[in-house]
């Protein structure tokens, strides 16, 4: 399966996200923001980081480069999209995902190991976990306080387009396992034709035992079924 | 312009050093001159003070590719790797506006690993702050975390180890200490020595501004009421702009177009001209109209003496400029010619043709004054506590009167705002001994961490100064790493007062002789000087930032514990040395008498047995004992496991207050599955390294046979509670 | 009462969003000679008399919003 994933200025995960898409057995490139034309991709990916240092606001930046159209252009003909923290971000700014991406309730830098919940087991991104598999994954941001309208909340839910939300180790999903006061404890979400998936957690290091662990795997796994 | 008396001191010069400039020039200095000689020859830029002294610290080593010298220390982990690394003050900056302070000496220190050819792939930090009561520690504290965070979490480099200390010695002059590690292959190091006639001079990197002018001289002064005028002199940290120049720079490293590359830090264009001219020999020719700048009208005295962030200057292979170019224009920054190297000798200014000031190089990079400042030794205290005086105390209410104090609480809430996973390659992170970096693509992993103990430098400086490495030579030694080198920040009051540069003389002879013993080199340092307001100076604190290797990385050593009923092993003779002790601070407010002694030779024995044991895998867990001794040491193992522990009670020792709280040196908790407990038995009998059985780790409860019972739930409270309540 | 509170970079104090904000204007081809970004708070404070009134919103800005090393800022009654 071949995959891009595109490089801003300020990226920061793009190497790691690399990485575990080699580990994967995905065929990789690295596409700059300043590339008019994508490669053919079967899968492209929006990494973490802080694209334009977050100036302005996350992600508001990157949505206006050159590659972006091109990008947009192959979400719409159905290319799958992976935008991980900062590339959620992006994502939103451009409009392929409905919502917003606030400051964290708590007002300052989170970086630690969360849950999240596997809403939704039956798209392109999440068909090898198991209904409401409890993940252990790593969260690093300042803006992953999910946000949106009540009509974009009701179609979340209406249409299962909710990927994960957080909680405990149980699985419950309540105040306290929120890091960020994300709306329902939202960390990622699809679009209507679930092509698209942006979430706030790095499954990118979650794939490595002697690191951290490997639930990051199934999400790689689903998108080569 | 007329040179006043009031002009030289507001340069920070004295009149006998304005006198050695017009003997060295043989003329008067004209402004800019004079501004450009205040740079070099500030204590920041010159080690005026402290050059006589560092000249004795131990730098060499089989394992040491560059030592003190450079931009940054660089020593060889086998097959081809290299390690850069650096530790640096902001300190001055950081009182005056602490998120900026923080974030651009964090800036500052990855500029000088990156120069030298190394991706940084570790940040730490040592940071200190005075007493939590006072006024200005809360914002203090949060200004500098924010900026430190801010700064590495932007740029992507993970933020691993630190430590964070409160003491009201730091009332007035907080401390930040930023360390930068980064790697490099061992042929492809750049130096900034430059070389060759006619080469281009090329400045990359953002526009110049008037930031920080005179901010090198601002760390060479003391904190008045006057203070709060200096604050123009602040400069702003742009960390995505930094990323970039590290990206390019990376970049065009990648082939042999660099002769030599230096990034522009305290005293920006002028210090890295001059340093780099100077260590080739050489002289330089700059075109100042060529200078991009972000604002109107600027002077040659405002681009010479400019600190804006973010920039560096290279010296070009002929021929290379314009390939170079289009890799900075990739990345959206300036790269300009804006001189040449010259067979002059001086460093001449030139702006719109007229040359503006022309200075011999030497006169600015060697005849900086050095000072022998008067030192006395300190007297040793003739004050001994006297235990059986104090008021009756309880061991667990002692040890939780230490667990829930300020310096001993759990640190998470500030680990939690940086980013210490991004690189994927952080095996272990902060909280432990030492963090554990693996070497991308590659089984084998480098430990890193930074310590300081200021209150034993204080009361007696060579002890402290060989603890402080001693420490950090352990804390290594704890997650399995052979230690290799070190680098040095040495943060003290006024050396022009015999005391404080007493203090400075022998916390040096300490460092030098436990780095002698140990095999454990400085390769780079910093000195910050003038660490006082008013006359007040803070408590002498070395701090030092080491790094060791692991040849294969399987699983990280850390100190949590991982069994039930395991055995746990206390290497090291315990003495129950009480003074300087933290049960005595946080108990009794009582910071008296002598710290525990070195004893080098337990130290390197004890260090080496440990180490082999933990290479054997015969140990699950391992924990250096420091600060606030055994009990505190098994405090934090229990914290970040699911276990607590038995613990017997000691049957030779009288006082167990001292057998529990003291803090004599060269030791370390292992716990040792049962099964294996024979084996390393017999392994330190032959070696004759003195152990003692203590206990084994059971579920729930933290238990000293008789003495005191308390669930692991509630200490992890007791520990937890401070920074909540704060 | 109400008053407005515009909070500005000092002049010659690096402003990274601005600068990175005014390279994308440029390229998505409007043409700016510079911009800077500051910070806007609308204050509405229970106080009848204006000069009071002023008097406690400068506080407000010297106290917590203004970081006086750095930025300065304008009041103005709405």
């Amino acid at each position: 399966m071949k995959s891009s994933v595109i490089v801003f200025p300020g990226s920061n995960c793009d190497r790691d996200i690399a990485v575990a898409l080699e580990k994967m057995q995905f065929k990789n490139q690295m596409v700059w923001h300043k590339e008019t034309r994508l490669p053919k991709s079967d899968l492209i990916v929006l990494p973490g980081g802080f694209s334009y240092g977050d100036y302005l606001r996350s992600g508001a930046i990157a949505g206006k480069s050159l590659i972006i159209d091109e990008v947009i252009r192959a979400a719409n003909d159905g290319c799958l999209v992976l935008g991980i923290c900062n590339g959620f971000q992006i994502l939103t700014e451009t409009g392929l995902l409905k919502g917003t991406l606030l400051r964290n309730k708590n007002l300052k830098f989170i970086n630690k190991n969360v849950r999240i919940k596997v809403m939704n087991n039956e798209t392109k991104f999440s068909n090898k976990y198991k209904k409401d598999e409890v993940l252990k994954i790593n969260i690093a941001h300042n803006e992953g306080n999910f946000f949106t309208d009540d009509n974009h909340l009701k179609e979340l839910k209406e249409n299962n387009l909710i990927s994960f939300k957080y909680c405990d180790e149980k699985g419950n999903v309540d105040d306290q396992s929120n890091p960020n006061g994300s709306l329902e404890n939202i960390a990622g979400i699809y679009n209507l034709k679930k092509n698209i998936l942006g979430m706030m957690p790095h499954p990118e290091r979650m794939v490595d035992k002697l690191i951290s662990n490997t639930d990051g795997v199934n999400l790689f796994s689903s998108l080569l079924n | 312009m007329e040179i006043t008396d009031q002009i030289i001191e507001n340069h920070g010069l004295k009149t006998q050093e304005f006198n050695e400039i017009k003997k060295l020039l043989k003329r008067e200095p004209n402004l800019l001159e004079l501004g450009i000689f205040s740079a070099m020859w500030n204590e920041h830029c010159s080690y005026k003070s402290s050059r006589l002294h560092l000249k004795k610290l131990p730098t060499n080593g089989k394992q040491v590719i560059q030592g003190p010298g450079e931009n940054a220390g660089v020593i060889d982990i086998g097959d081809n790797d290299a390690i850069v690394f650096k530790i640096e003050s902001h300190n001055h900056p950081s009182y005056i506006e602490p998120y900026q302070g923080a974030a651009t000496g964090v800036g500052g220190i990855l500029r000088d690993v990156f120069t030298m050819g190394a991706r940084p792939i570790a940040l730490l930090n040592s940071i200190h702050f005075g007493s939590p009561t006072h006024p200005k520690t809360k914002s203090l504290l949060n200004g500098v975390v924010s900026g430190i965070g801010g700064y590495g979490n932007c740029i992507g480099i993970p933020t691993v180890a630190g430590e964070t200390k409160f003491d009201e010695t730091y009332n007035e002059n907080n401390l930040v200490n930023a360390m930068a590690v980064g790697l490099a292959k061992k042929d492809k190091i750049f130096y900034s020595k430059a070389k060759g006639i006619n080469k281009s001079v090329v400045y990359v990197g953002s526009k110049t501004g008037r930031d920080g002018i005179h901010g090198a001289s601002m760390a060479s002064a003391e904190f008045d009421e006057n203070t709060e005028d200096k604050k123009p002199t602040v400069q702003v940290g742009d960390p995505f702009t930094e990323k970039l120049l590290m990206e390019a720079c990376l970049e065009l490293m990648k082939d042999s177009s660099i002769i030599s590359i230096q990034d522009m830090g305290a005293a920006g264009l002028t210090s890295s001209s001059v340093e780099m001219a100077s260590k080739g020999s050489l002289g330089v020719e700059l075109e100042l109209d060529k200078v991009p700048c972000r604002e109107e009208n600027m002077t040659p005295y405002e681009m010479m003496l400019s600190e804006s962030q973010e920039r560096m200057l290279i010296i070009l292979e002929e021929g290379k400029e314009k390939d170079a170019k289009k890799i900075f224009d990739k990345w959206d920054l300036d790269f300009v010619v804006i001189g040449k190297t010259t067979n002059t000798n001086n460093l001449t200014l030139k702006f719109n043709d007229k040359i503006e000031g022309e200075i011999p190089i030497e006169a600015l990079a060697n005849k900086a004054p050095i000072y022998d400042r008067k030192w006395i030794r300190k007297k040793i205290s003739k004050n001994k506590v006297e235990l059986k005086n104090l008021k009756k105390i309880k061991i667990e209410d002692a040890l939780l009167k230490i667990l829930s104090s300020p310096n001993h609480s759990n640190k998470s809430w500030i680990t939690n705002q940086y980013d210490q996973a991004v690189m994927c390659d952080t095996a272990q992170k902060s909280g432990s001994d030492a963090a554990i970096i693996r070497i991308h693509n590659k089984d084998k992993a480098i430990a890193v961490s930074v310590d300081s103990s200021a209150n034993y430098c204080k009361s007696h400086p060579i002890t402290g100064g060989k603890q402080t490495v001693c420490e950090n030579w352990r804390n290594l030694i704890s997650v399995g790493a052979k230690p290799l080198a070190i680098t040095n920040c040495l943060n003290f009051g006024n050396p022009e007062n015999e005391n404080i540069m007493g203090e400075f003389a022998e916390c040096l002879e300490g460092i030098k002789e436990a780095c002698e013993f140990l095999d454990y080199p400085v390769v780079s340092g910093n000195v910050s000087f003038y660490n006082g307001t008013n006359k007040k100076n803070i408590n002498p604190t070395p701090v030092i930032g080491g790094v060791g290797l692991i040849n294969k990385l399987s699983n990280p050593m850390g100190h949590s514990f991982k069994k039930d009923k395991s055995a746990i092993i206390v290497i090291g003779k315990t003495f129950g040395h009480l003074e300087q002790s933290c049960f005595l601070k946080e108990n009794y407010s009582i910071v008296e008498g002598m710290p525990p002694e070195i004893n080098l030779l337990n130290e390197k024995n004890n260090g080496e047995n440990v180490l082999k044991l933990i290479q054997e895998k015969l140990i699950l867990s391992s924990h250096d004992i420091s600060n606030g001794g055994l009990l505190v040491a098994l405090s934090e193992m229990v914290f970040s496991s699911s276990f607590g522990i038995k613990i017997l009670k000691p049957k030779k020792l009288s006082n167990l207050l001292g057998y529990f709280f003291g803090e004599d040196q060269g030791r370390y908790v292992l716990e040792i599955d049962n099964r294996n407990l024979q084996k390393v038995e017999k392994k330190l009998k032959n070696n004759n390294i003195y152990y003692e059985y203590i206990g084994n780790t059971q579920r729930d409860y933290f238990e000293i046979e008789g003495e005191m019972k308390i669930a692991v739930k509630d200490l992890c409270k007791s520990n937890n509670k401070w920074y909540n309540n704060y | 009462m109400k008053f407005s509170i515009t909070v500005t970079l000092k002049k010659d104090v690096l402003d990274p969003q601005g600068k990175v904000v005014q390279n994308t204007l440029n390229n998505i081809g409007f043409n700016l000679k510079s911009i800077r970004q500051g910070k806007y708070f609308e204050v509405v404070v229970d106080e009848k008399d204006q000069k009071k009134a002023e008097k406690k919103v400068d506080e407000m800005c010297k106290k917590l919003l203004v970081n006086l090393i750095i930025e300065d800022y304008k009041i103005n009654k709405l």
